[in-house]
């Protein structure tokens, strides 16, 4: 069964110092990442904050294989910018054959480029895997409350996300049961040219569709009865408490990352 | 305790702008007293779960009312107070559970109610308990086969410590296993919490104080259950069948109508009967 064999998110359930973070210090740490991995422009800095994304990883017990292969769904991707670098940036030609030109820009801009996306990646992989959707989405909604005072919709986010990883699954085993069904009826998802197979596809989303109206019509009832009223006087089974030691990752996280910046501007 | 006054209810067609009042409800009046195990049986599309929803005003009646303890669903600052009071457990498993682990949806009516966090953790132990679920805490609610899905559904209307127990057919969509589940943890719920079990298997009715019967929008019926097996003709009327048992027992009393002097509902009740004649 395609639903049961999903895991929600990916995280990997064991304990490590990284699992056990505060999810606020991880998620910010992967935004600061993100943010300065777009900003630099050069290979040391790459260099350094991949040196710090593998011991992480380290610390965090998860096996480098496993994180890499969080890199597969972009690997199409990941070949096409490479390529379209490669042969579209004019420049000093390195190699030629007929209308093909390889030029000595755009084979670097071109690595750059996709060294770049693989860092990204594997920064944010790092997040999911060390860190349950529960723990997310609380880190996430009180991360985005003090925003709630200028009308920004904290709670109700931080529960669509909820309600959103809740039912992936659910729809998936839906999906594969409405799939089968259809099979047993001579529908043929697998085989044919893309525009027939997209056809196919027709008749196992209307039904999906239609359901899903159906689950969310239930499901706002199940919560109203359930006495839902919004985010205005909630509380919360899990109180997020940050620790001594989330401070201290944090603080020697964003030094480090601070240095390296820093110096690569000076170097650049 | 429950009542309905004389409730009348119809779903307004939103296309045609006209009021079609083809009455889901028509004029039903029903009490459920504190401490009752009340079962109310009906073939599909009778309106069951449109009355489910006027217990704790997810619906409004349109003639007559509803009141709960002596609020009445009609005011709007009353629902509040009334949905702590009656817990609904729906149909389908699936669409009821809302957040990602077992322990998150147990605690989400507590949260709601704005209780602090120990009493939100002491409710979940206690409700987990009860439905005895403590092992799968941390798991996903797919991971889940139905019945347990809907134990974990129970749990989290348990765990806002309603006096009603409303059940609109949560054994329906279940396999057999997932419903002897269900009718277990019933059984064992009955006494400390009134419990208002909706259903279209007639057999669930059998450990009931009272069941009521309703068709096309009527009650139609209401007694013991061995008051309701005795009609037997009209219980096919109504679209249900008897419980096995039952029927063995009819069609054995038609043979030799000395047998059963009382109508056996249950399994020990038919073979003790047999025993005794013999
Ligand atoms: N949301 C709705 N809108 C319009 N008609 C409805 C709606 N829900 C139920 N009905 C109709 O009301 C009748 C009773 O339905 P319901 O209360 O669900 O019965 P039961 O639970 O006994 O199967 C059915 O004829 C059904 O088609
Ligand atoms: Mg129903």
């Amino acid at each position: 069964m395609l639903g049961k064999s999903i895991v929600l998110g990916q995280f990997i359930p064991i304990e490590s110092p990284i699992h056990s973070l505060d999810p606020r210090v991880k998620i910010i740490l992967a935004g600061v990442l993100i943010f300065i991995l777009f900003i630099v422009q050069d290979w040391f800095s790459f260099l350094f904050l991949g040196i710090f994304i593998f011991g992480l990883t380290l610390t965090a017990h998860i096996p480098t294989g496993y994180l890499l292969k969080s890199l597969k769904p972009i690997l199409f991707l990941l070949v096409f910018t490479l390529v379209l670098q490669i042969f579209f940036t004019p420049g000093e030609v390195i190699w030629e054959y007929g209308i093909l030109r390889i030029s000595r820009e755009g084979f670097v801009r071109g690595l750059f480029i996709i060294v770049r996306l693989c860092l990204l990646i594997l920064a944010t992989s790092l997040l999911t895997l060390t860190t349950t959707p529960v723990e997310l989405t609380d880190g996430l909604e009180y991360l985005m409350n003090p925003f709630k005072r200028w009308g920004f919709p904290a709670h109700e986010l931080a529960m669509m996300m909820t309600i959103a990883i809740r039912f992936i699954p659910t729809l998936l085993e839906e999906a594969d049961r409405i799939m089968k069904a259809q099979e047993a009826r001579g529908a043929n998802f697998e085989t044919g040219s893309i525009i027939q197979r997209a056809k196919n596809l027709i008749p196992l989303l209307v039904p999906l569709f239609i359901n899903s109206f159906k689950r969310a019509d239930d499901l706002a009832i199940a919560m109203e009865s359930r006495c839902y009223r919004g985010g205005i006087g909630r509380t919360r089974l899990r109180v997020l408490q940050l620790k001594q030691s989330d401070y201290r990752f944090l603080f020697l996280s964003l030094a480090f990352i601070t240095f390296v910046t820093f110096s690569s501007f000076f170097l650049w | 305790m429950i009542e309905f006054e004389q409730v009348s209810y119809w779903y307004s067609d939103v296309e045609s702008l006209l009021e079609i009042k083809d009455e889901v409800l028509n004029s039903v009046s029903v009490v459920i007293q504190k401490g009752e195990f009340v079962v109310l049986l009906g073939r599909n599309g009778s309106g069951k779960s449109t009355l489910a929803k006027h217990c704790n005003g997810l619906l409004i009646p349109k003639r007559g009312k509803v009141t709960i303890d002596g609020l009445n669903t009609m005011q709007a600052e009353n629902l509040w107070e009334i949905r702590q009071k009656v817990g609904l457990v729906f149909q389908n498993p699936d669409n009821q559970i809302i957040a990602t682990t077992v322990e998150e949806d147990v605690a989400f009516g507590p949260e709601n109610l704005g209780l602090p966090m120990e009493e939100i953790r002491r409710r979940l132990e206690e409700a987990l308990s009860i439905v005895d679920m403590q092992d799968f805490r941390r798991k996903e609610p797919h991971l889940l086969s139905g019945g347990q899905k809907q134990r974990v559904a129970i749990a989290g209307v348990l765990a806002m410590h309603p006096e009603y127990l409303v059940l609109d057919e949560a054994t329906s969509m279940l396999d057999p296993e997932g419903r002897g589940e269900i009718i277990s943890l019933v059984s064992r719920l009955k006494g400390s919490i009134t419990v208002f079990h909706i259903t279209h298997y007639i057999e669930e009715a059998v450990n009931a104080d009272r069941v009521m019967v309703m068709d096309e929008g009527r009650m139609v019926a209401q007694g013991t259950p061995r008051e309701i097996f005795n009609l037997r003709d009209q219980i096919v009327t109504w679209g249900l069948e008897l419980p096995q048992v039952t029927e063995t027992a009819w069609l054995l009393r038609e043979k030799y109508p000395h047998l059963f002097p009382t109508l056996p509902v249950s399994e020990t009740e038919l073979v003790d009967a047999l025993c005794l004649s013999s």
